[in-house]
């Protein structure tokens, strides 16, 4: 009995206590199915993103740059077929076994080998390691042959710059290398759409239009195991290719020009005198772009780098030289338009035993025996230097200057296109007061009349600064890519309706103008400048008279310039060494400046030669050559610029 | 031995036995078990090869088994209790002189056809020790001390052997299990009190003692981001699984985290995450309903049962099954550290099986013959 009363009571105890842990199962599964709940309903979003992040891993494919071509559609800048070798590191079991071995078989030299293990170390595991960029056939066949044993390498068919006029462009197109990390900040686009490999512009074109010319990366996503390894592709955005670009190079005269400037430090600009296209721009020496795309080796640089006449330089935009006197159509019309002199205005040059006083100072002209009396014409057709001493004495420096630059001189041509492009200087009171902080003296105002002192111009600049004269007195917009906006016909009309505008009194006031505005007073002014440079390079005792060209069809008119890099002491004056004696550095500069066909100009052209001499002997002759070419091919570019035309 | 004095019994006919057996349990298991080889065949990303060939034919002669020896008569059991118990132990002490081990641990003794975890067979034993133990204890002699410190005995030598093996998660549901059938018993609530608040206070001294890894483990489960690719690696990976399969879940052999390798142990302690990853949270409430149901019907089988060991095995091996679950699924929910727990009859392992079916057998074993009067 009380067994039994004590079994009921153990019964009663166990059936009380299993219910209390019913109780807490129930509880702990609701806190199980609530803790399901809110992983799988509520936060679900959260999760399957990291799920998607955890087995979706996206490989990015380099774009092809666009193609840039000259105006009449040669390739200048090319993608070409390579052969390259890659890596993929997940497939590696020893990297240092790997590359011993492709190094027998590729032939890797030491600082590449360097290189290559500088990038694994910054690649992540499951990376492709590009081990060669360029291979040739020989190597890539040979690779092919011995892939079985290669873990990982991949051989691999690409495509990368190629530049099949190699040293004749380097300075307009320039040349493209890897992407520096200054690169990646500094462009935006390719920020966007970098892939490791992604070849940028390092200069010229393929620098300043890098935007366009990148394209846009694709994107290849694959499913990947927790190993990293890829399991299938899931989606592939393909690449697109850059803008393809048309600058407005003529090839063939850029190669001329460079032709003409070999074995030479020196420039060539040509410009059509309206349109402001640069139809060739040609700096000497050059170099190989080619070189650079895969990584230049430290002995080409520093052939490249050593050389004393710096190919690196573009020297139609970052030389700058003393115009010389290619500045003295500048000084007669400035003075002219402000009416400090007339056409009739002259000037008695005696030789050097009466040289130019000015407070003592003496100033000899080029010309020992002297010109004699000289009116303006004939002080330009013969370069005369005495008439312009007193002719800028008479005018000023600040008018000079201000008249200087309203043609073009000391600013950039191409605005921000070559982040290398010089402004030069065209002095002013103002500006010596400020950049030096001195006064002026006459005496400087006296030799930038015959652009020697401070004045400091581009060859692109006087190119410019030509063709706004030969045009008439407009201001025109250079360019170097073609651009449908900027049409002939419109800007010949825009000019005819300028012609007959009425001047205002402020044209002679510094003045900020339009393209295609006049930039001229009195056309007359402008007349008698050009007529005196058709006669320096047409008739007898002109400078350039024995570059002439007799035909009708050729003939051009120009300024010779000799621009002294040191200053010519009464000694040197008394020897008159001929060019061959005296050492290389110390030699002039020779300059030309010319515009062609003169009845009807279109195009203009600067010569420079680097202690090339007087610019009569040295760079005159250049011009003979160009413009024959340059107006040979005139109705073939109109051509192209009528097709171009109607497609737009 | 066993077999032959069940089978010899005559007190109840066959036709009885059958009549008696539960099967409405028997098809929760059958359907767990089905489940189960589905999930372990989509661990292997649907190719039917070595696990999930192995646990189909585990499954199968386990289940066969639990079928055969729920006619061993419950008063057999009674009677082996002790011998059960002892027979772990020695099991356990052959484990640490000739068990094999993996990854750090020895737990295991091969059988050649199967390597037996004596651990896993040592929670159903503890259970039938204990039902054993308190089916004749007057409920007034429960809170003596003498009737307190045999049941501890008794519990901590096995709890010892399995942590130093170590195999901390198996000792904590092996002690589980033992205070469940304690607390049944009518221990008084006070001393669950007092030596939960012991244990609170020497945790400290615990952890000191715990192996790197187990300490890195309880870390980890407060912080799981602290070490994302080491130790938190794994629960980090179960929670993106379990969460991305959303509602219905990836579907079936589509779940992203286990076939793309992401989810570690997937086809033993993490085979919820799997399955929850592929059958979302509709899924998960199915197979939690499943288990529901089937601890349900042992405590009914329990409450049933007329003896105090059958009642106190019953509800002593559905609340350690719940424990079982419950671990498992709070573990890779990120609830609970990661202790190394499996979920009975999903997990692949032989040992797991094999004494979930043992445990089954004897409930069944307990619903047969419920009208048995034992050991009186």
């Amino acid at each position: 009995m009380i067994k039994k009363i004590g079994n009921l009571n153990k019964n009663k105890i166990i059936s009380r206590r299993l219910f209390v842990l019913v109780g807490a199962k129930l509880g702990l599964l609701g806190i199980v199915t609530s803790r399901l709940y809110n992983l799988q309903i509520s936060e679900k979003q959260k999760y399957e993103v990291l799920s998607d992040q955890n087995r979706i891993r996206e490989w990015k494919t380099p774009p092809q740059r666009g193609i840039i071509t000259d105006y009449f559609n040669n390739v200048i800048a090319d993608n070409q077929r390579v052969y390259q070798v890659h890596l993929s590191l997940e497939e590696v079991s020893n990297f240092n076994n790997s590359i011993f071995r492709l190094k027998n078989i590729i032939s890797l030299k030491k600082d590449e080998i360097k290189k290559i293990y500088e990038k694994k170390e910054k690649s992540k595991p499951w990376d492709t390691l590009i081990i060669s960029e360029n291979l040739s056939w020989k190597e890539f066949s040979k690779l092919n042959l011995y892939l079985h044993e290669l873990e990982g390498a991949k051989p691999v068919l690409s495509t990368s710059r190629y530049y099949p006029y190699s040293n004749d462009l380097v300075h307009v197109v320039g040349y493209v290398g890897d992407a520096t990390t200054t690169d990646i900040q500094n462009k935006n686009k390719v920020e966007e759409n970098f892939v490791p490999g992604l070849k940028v512009g390092k200069i010229g074109i393929e620098n300043s239009k890098d935007n366009d010319l990148i394209g846009n990366h694709g994107v290849k996503r694959y499913e990947v195991n927790a190993s990293g390894k890829k399991i299938s592709e899931i989606s592939y955005k393909k690449e697109t290719q850059g803008k393809n670009l048309r600058t407005t190079i003529d090839l063939e005269i850029q190669q001329l020009a460079q032709g003409l400037l070999k074995n030479q430090a020196g420039s060539i600009c040509v410009m059509d005198i309206y349109t402001g296209e640069v139809i060739a721009m040609a700096s000497s020496p050059t170099y190989d772009p080619n070189k650079f795309t895969h990584g230049i080796s430290t002995k080409d640089w520093n052939e490249i780098k050593n050389n004393k006449l710096r190919p690196l330089q573009n020297k139609s935009l970052a030389g700058l030289y003393s115009p010389g006197s290619t500045i003295k159509p500048i000084v007669a019309l400035a003075a002219l338009e402000y009416g400090i002199i007339d056409t009739k205005f002259k000037v008695n040059c005696k030789g050097h035993d009466h040289p130019y006083e000015l407070y003592g100072e003496r100033y000899h002209c080029w010309k020992k025996n002297g010109h004699g009396l000289m009116s303006m014409r004939n002080a330009i057709k013969q370069s005369c230097d005495i008439y312009f001493y007193e002719v800028a004495r008479l005018l000023g420096v600040d008018k000079l200057s201000l008249i200087a630059k309203r043609y073009g001189l000391g600013s950039k041509v191409l605005e921000d296109f070559f982040s290398e492009e010089k402004k030069g200087i065209i002095p002013s009171t103002k500006w010596k007061k400020q950049v030096l902080e001195q006064s002026w003296y006459l005496g400087e105002t006296v030799i930038t009349g015959i652009g020697q002192g401070y004045i400091q111009t581009t060859p692109l600049q006087l190119c410019l600064m030509t063709a706004q004269l030969a045009n008439g007195g407009y201001k025109i917009k250079p360019n170097l890519i073609y651009d449908k906006e900027i049409d002939l016909d419109k800007i010949k009309s825009k000019i005819e309706s300028e012609k007959n505008k009425s001047v205002s009194q402020d044209i002679l006031k510094d003045y900020e103008f339009k393209h295609y505005e006049r930039l001229y007073r009195n056309p007359n002014n402008l007349k008698v400048v050009l007529d005196a440079m058709y006669g320096s390079t047409n008739e007898q005792f002109g400078t350039s008279f024995r570059s002439r060209h007799e035909i009708n069809k050729y003939k051009f008119a120009g300024k010779t310039g000799t621009s002294q890099v040191k200053r010519i002491t009464d000694q040197d004056r008394e020897l008159d060494l001929d060019l061959e004696e005296i050492e290389y550095k110390s030699r002039d500069h020779a300059l030309f400046i010319a515009f062609a066909p003169y009845d009807k100009p279109r195009y203009s052209l600067s010569v420079l030669i680097e202690h090339g001499g007087s610019g009569s002997k040295a760079a005159a002759p250049l011009a003979n050559k160009l413009i024959k070419k340059i107006l040979d091919r005139h109705e073939l570019r109109e051509k192209i610029r009528k097709d171009l035309k109607n497609i737009a | 031995m066993i077999l032959s004095t069940s089978l010899n019994s005559s007190s109840y006919s066959f036709i009885d036995k059958l009549k008696a057996v539960d099967y409405f349990l028997i098809i929760v298991v059958a359907i767990i078990g089905s489940l189960s080889v589905f999930a372990i065949y989509s661990t292997e990303s649907g190719n039917f090869s070595f696990y999930t060939k192995n646990h189909l034919i585990r499954f199968l002669v386990f289940f066969s088994m639990f079928l055969v020896l729920s006619f061993v008569r419950v008063s057999a059991w009674y009677k082996h209790a002790y011998s059960f118990y002892i027979l772990g132990i020695l099991l356990l002490l052959f484990v640490i002189f000739f068990g094999i081990s993996a990854s750090g641990s020895k737990r295991w003794i091969n059988l050649f056809i199967m390597n037996l975890q004596p651990s896993e067979l040592m929670k159903i034993a503890v259970i039938v020790c204990f039902a054993r133990y308190y089916h004749r204890i007057q409920s007034s002699d429960i809170q003596s001390y003498k009737y307190l410190l045999q049941p501890i005995i008794l519990l901590l030598i096995p709890c010892y052997l399995v942590i130093t093996q170590p195999d901390l998660g198996t000792a904590i549901l092996i002690a589980g299990s033992g205070l469940v059938i304690i607390w049944l018993a009518g221990l008084n609530l006070k001393y669950f009190v007092y030596s939960g608040l012991i244990l609170l206070v020497s945790l400290p001294f615990v952890i000191s003692i715990l192996k790197p890894y187990q300490k890195s483990r309880i870390l980890t489960f407060f912080n799981p981001d602290r070490d994302p690719l080491g130790a938190g690696y794994q629960i980090i990976q179960s929670k993106i699984a379990i969460g991305s399969g959303g509602l219905l879940g990836k579907g079936f052999l589509q779940g992203t985290q286990s076939y793309l390798e992401f989810l570690p142990e997937k086809h033993t302690d993490f085979i919820f995450t799997l399955f929850s990853e592929e059958f979302g949270f509709a899924g998960s409430m199915v197979l939690i309903l499943l288990y529901t149901l089937l601890i349900y019907r042992i405590i009914r089988i329990g409450f049933s049962s007329r003896s105090f060991f059958a009642k106190l095995y019953c509800f002593g091996f559905a609340s350690a099954l719940f424990l079982y679950i419950f671990v498992n699924i709070a573990m890779v929910v990120g609830l609970l550290p990661i202790v190394g727990a499996p979920l009975p009859i999903m997990s692949y392992g032989g040992s797991s099986m094999l004494s979930i079916m043992l445990g089954l057998s004897i409930v069944m074993s307990c619903k047969i013959y419920s009208r048995d009067p034992i050991g009186s």
